[in-house]
């Protein structure tokens, strides 16, 4: 363990147990100190004063669904861009050319979403 | 056993920086502020400019009622808080203070800290779906679209950085860091800086927790000390964001006298962009949604490209 390429991570997998002790113990501290008095009003799903209306889980504006999509295009092309990033200067402009490539299709795929009218709001 | 001990240690240490640094920031935001405005923010706790604020705060925290609404998701509502403030402390175990003053040195660092920074988030949109409440909810997916358009660029301009050095570890980073970078990656820096300040929700960027219309965003349902660990987190948050700015961009414990003061000037550059971090939260209104994504998709991703590109040809131009 102490000499493979894992023991780096050793100290990762400490931190994420103290971590979760931390909260543990936060709240450990809380429940021995807070008092508890729930009252019906109290429960309620807060609405500014005024009884709530209908459910919490209400629907919202599909808009949000093709930025997702946006996102998902562009965050694949991002993580092959960090093993790139390392090798590529040995290369040489071959590597950058080909990178340019990759990139500039999906940066057509923006414009073609900002020409669309994807990206102002109505 | 040693091996443990060790990383037991270092981990204590980090530990002690998480839960110190981010109030430091706190209390500076609390003052700088107020004087920004013309008051003079909290004057009593501890005696002396009310330094003891955030420690009052949280004393007052740990002491509150734990409400959980009638309506929720209790389990995802209960966890959401340490989701979102974890991934910070966890972050902050491979960012480097000086040459070997680095909690756990990863090959992969940059790689790493952008992935777990993202999780951060996930916990807001936890605690904004789970809460049953339509301020909630909506604070919750604007905090998802906000990330998605944010994420992008902040990825980019971290790659660049990695294609600059050559490498993915943080310390190898600030090891090939030259000042001339501060130009060369000058557009990274800007957009790196404005895209994270949009990750944390901080000021101008933060549509998610407007007050003034959703209530408190994600956040509407929580008190007590749930809503100060978001707080917690929000804070973590900013450091975190300032130490990667200052090693990535400004160099790290490069400068006068680093041999023996490296680890001073990382903290010193950290606490200057967390300074700008509080300032740009006085001096800006408040973005409007269409306003947040325009700026993103049609301002930073093309910027970020454009760093690239310009890393690109830099570096093999000059090998």
């Amino acid at each position: 363990m102490s000499d493979g390429y894992l023991a780096g991570y050793l100290p990762l997998a400490v931190i994420l147990a103290v971590g979760v002790l931390l909260v543990v113990a936060m709240f450990a501290g809380n429940r021995m100190l807070r008092p508890a008095h729930a009252t019906h009003e109290k429960l309620l799903p807060y609405e500014c004063g005024v009884d709530p209306v209908g459910e919490g889980w209400a629907q919202t504006h599909v808009r949000y669904y093709v930025y997702a999509y946006l996102y998902v295009v562009f965050a694949v092309d991002a993580v092959f861009l960090f093993p790139w990033a390392t090798v590529f200067a040995g290369l040489g402009w071959v590597s950058v050319g080909e990178m340019a490539v990759f990139i500039g299709f999906i940066a057509v795929g923006l414009l073609y979403a900002w020409r669309k009218g994807v990206l102002t709001w109505t | 056993m040693s091996d443990l001990l060790e990383a037991l240690l270092r981990v204590l240490v980090v530990l002690v920086a998480f839960l110190l640094l981010p109030l430091l920031v706190g209390q500076a935001e609390h003052k700088a502020m107020a004087h920004m405005q013309s008051r003079v923010g909290p004057m009593y706790a501890g005696m002396f400019h009310g330094w003891a604020q955030l420690v009052a705060d949280g004393v007052k925290f740990v002491q509150k009622e734990d409400v959980v609404p009638r309506d929720a998701d209790p389990a995802v509502f209960r966890i959401a808080p340490a989701v979102a403030l974890l991934p910070y402390f966890v972050v902050m175990l491979v960012i480097p203070l000086g040459p070997g003053l680095v909690g756990q040195d990863l090959d992969v660092g940059l790689f790493f800290v952008l992935a777990v920074m993202g999780i951060g988030v996930i916990g807001t949109l936890m605690g904004g779906w789970s809460s049953a409440n339509k301020f909630s909810l909506l604070g919750g997916i604007r905090v998802a679209a906000q990330l998605m358009a944010y994420e992008l660029p902040f990825v980019l301009v971290g790659a660049s950085v990695a294609m600059a050095a050559g490498t993915l570890s943080l310390t190898g980073i600030v090891e090939e860091w030259q000042p001339w970078w501060l130009l060369w990656q000058g557009i990274g820096l800007v957009v790196f800086f404005v895209a994270g300040l949009a990750e944390l929700q901080r000021p101008p960027f933060d549509m998610p927790v407007a007050d003034a219309e959703i209530v408190f965003g994600p956040y509407t349902e929580y008190g007590g000390l749930r809503f100060a660990l978001f707080i917690l987190a929000e804070y973590a948050g900013i450091v975190v964001l300032s130490a990667l700015t200052a090693v990535l961009f400004l160099g790290g414990w490069r400068g006068p006298f680093e041999d023996s003061l490296g680890w001073l000037w990382t903290l010193v550059k950290t606490f200057l962009v967390a300074f700008v971090v509080i300032w740009v939260r006085v001096a800006y209104p408040r973005m409007r949604e269409d306003q947040l994504q325009r700026l993103a998709w049609q301002g930073l991703v093309p910027l970020a490209l454009l760093q690239l590109a310009l890393t690109a040809v830099g570096v093999v131009a000059t090998a």
